[in-house]
């Protein structure tokens, strides 16, 4: 618009109006992590979000798996509340909660009859208005203001060159036409976020196998065995650490893992993917939740601090025996006759020096 | 699993959809949607088994294993009364419909130490909102 062609980058300035925010259960609750981790991150990227009032359980798998319109009233209502609320989209960065989200909205827009029958099942009135979002989606279309932070942290970077395994599960994934993810089979979303965050996303086979979800307390053994695959498949292609976007995934992967390690191996830390990006970001590591998890994260993330802080400090080294060169060469220039336009290299380093070598 | 989701399609496919819900097979899936995202013939046993649950209970032919039943039950049974999921409160009720006291009780205390298990359940003012949901979904 040619109102707006002075104005300095009106998009990043414009204060954006704020996203409703579907914590659901977990978050609350045994993924407190995961809500605490999103909230830095998203108040480091300036994405405002105000948490539905009032809103109540989307009914996770216990909802749809035994009665199809109580799976589809407990997320509507939610969705109800966030258009009366006067939003226009919803995140909702609970895998499961997005899962149920969109495939009420998706059911309701889909079946006449059912989209008649909301108003009364709910008590309020409901035009399915509101559109769903997950929060891998959410910060994929953030990973240039990512970059950005990352480059401007004042801290080294930790990530830096860290291996890390993007495990989607099952509910960013499937069915394709509710979680809209870039590939049902082979997503890279949650890759892409890693990479703007410095770090390298391995390439493995268990993206999206199920961890074994809510069985996690009816039959332990069952998620103690797929899990076991998981972390064993993350570990054989190199991964340092396993990435999820699900408070299901992440406590079926760290709280099980114990059970799961039984020959010795190094215990494999799960984060989710908000602490990812607030690691990259420079934040600490309290205010990230990172203390909540079973499997310590505290000396994985002292390593890093040390390994980026070294590699800093190894960097600095090189620029200043490069500097430390080009002026005993300025000095020989001056003294004795040889060409003075060796001088400009004194300002390059690594590669200069590579040059010299 | 005994019944694999061709087998339960089969057995839906062949008018035997009440056997398929009276199996346990249906209770033993994840939903983890796999069958129905790869299926060649695009078909949905996903949704197909969703359905069969729903029937198994309805028709009271279902045979769902105890603790998958009482988990659940012990689930929707707090979102009912809360609006919520205290997952405190349904582990406790869980044990009780089980008899499996002892179950995890070693992880407890670390669930606290991190600050994943609140003693309080989370009750929202909509309460009677989300019981209206229930009866009128036939659930109450």
């Amino acid at each position: 618009m040619a109102a707006d062609a002075g104005a300095p980058s009106a998009t990043a300035t414009a204060p954006r109006t704020p996203i409703a925010y579907y914590p659901g259960c977990s978050l609350h609750g045994t993924s407190r992590e995961f809500d605490e981790s999103l909230r830095a991150v998203l108040a480091a990227l300036r994405i405002p979000i105000r948490e539905i009032d009032d809103w109540s359980c989307c009914g996770a798998s216990s909802g749809h798996t035994t009665d199809h319109l109580l799976g589809v009233a407990l997320p509507a209502r939610n969705l109800a509340l966030a258009e009366a609320q006067g939003f226009a989209s919803v995140l909702a960065p609970c895998a499961a909660c997005y899962n149920r989200l969109t495939a009420a909205r998706l059911a309701v827009a889909a079946e006449d009859d059912l989209a008649a029958r909301m108003p009364d099942v709910l008590g309020r009135p409901f035009a399915n208005t509101v559109a769903v979002e997950s929060v891998v989606a959410l910060l994929r279309d953030s990973a240039t203001a990512i970059e950005e932070e990352v480059a401007a942290a004042l801290t080294p970077n930790p990530l830096e060159g860290l291996r890390l395994a993007a495990y989607y599960g099952c509910l960013l994934v499937r069915p394709p036409e509710v979680a809209g993810a870039d590939d049902p089979e082979a997503p890279l979303s949650m890759d892409e976020v890693i990479a703007a965050c410095g770090a390298d996303a391995v390439d493995w086979n268990m993206k999206v196998e199920c961890c074994g979800g809510a069985f996690s307390v009816s039959r332990t053994n069952s998620v103690v065995r797929l899990g076991r695959a998981i972390i064993e498949d993350a570990r054989r292609n190199g991964a340092e650490a396993i990435v999820v976007a699900c408070p299901l995934c992440h406590s079926n992967l760290d709280l099980r893992q114990k059970a799961m390690m039984t020959r010795g191996e190094e215990p494999m830390p799960v984060l989710f993917i908000t602490q990812v990006v607030g690691l990259a970001l420079g934040l600490p590591a309290a205010p990230l939740g990172l203390d909540r998890h079973f499997v310590d994260t505290e000396p994985f993330i002292r390593r890093l601090v040390e390994q980026a802080a070294a590699r800093v400090a190894a960097e600095e080294r090189v620029k200043a025996e490069a500097a430390a060169k080009s002026a005993a060469r300025r000095e020989k220039t001056v003294a004795g006759d040889a060409p003075a336009d060796d001088a400009p290299a004194a300002a390059d380093t690594r590669a200069s020096q590579d040059g010299d070598a | 699993m005994r019944l694999k989701p061709h087998d339960i399609m089969r057995l839906v496919a062949g008018g035997k959809g009440r056997a398929a819900a009276a199996d346990e097979s249906i209770w033993l899936c994840l939903t983890c949607e796999t069958c129905s995202a790869r299926c060649p013939n695009d078909c949905d046993p996903a949704g197909v088994i969703d359905s069969l649950r729903e029937l198994g209970i309805d028709s009271g032919v279902s045979d769902a294993p105890r603790r998958i039943a009482a988990f659940h039950r012990a689930f929707l049974a707090q979102i009912e009364s809360n609006g919520r999921l205290h997952e405190m409160g349904m582990v406790m009720d869980y044990k009780f419909r089980t008899g499996d006291l002892m179950k995890d009780v070693t992880n407890a205390p670390g669930m606290v130490s991190r600050g994943k298990l609140s003693l309080r359940p989370d009750r929202i003012r909509g309460v009677a909102e989300v019981k209206r949901i229930f009866e009128k979904c036939g659930e109450a």
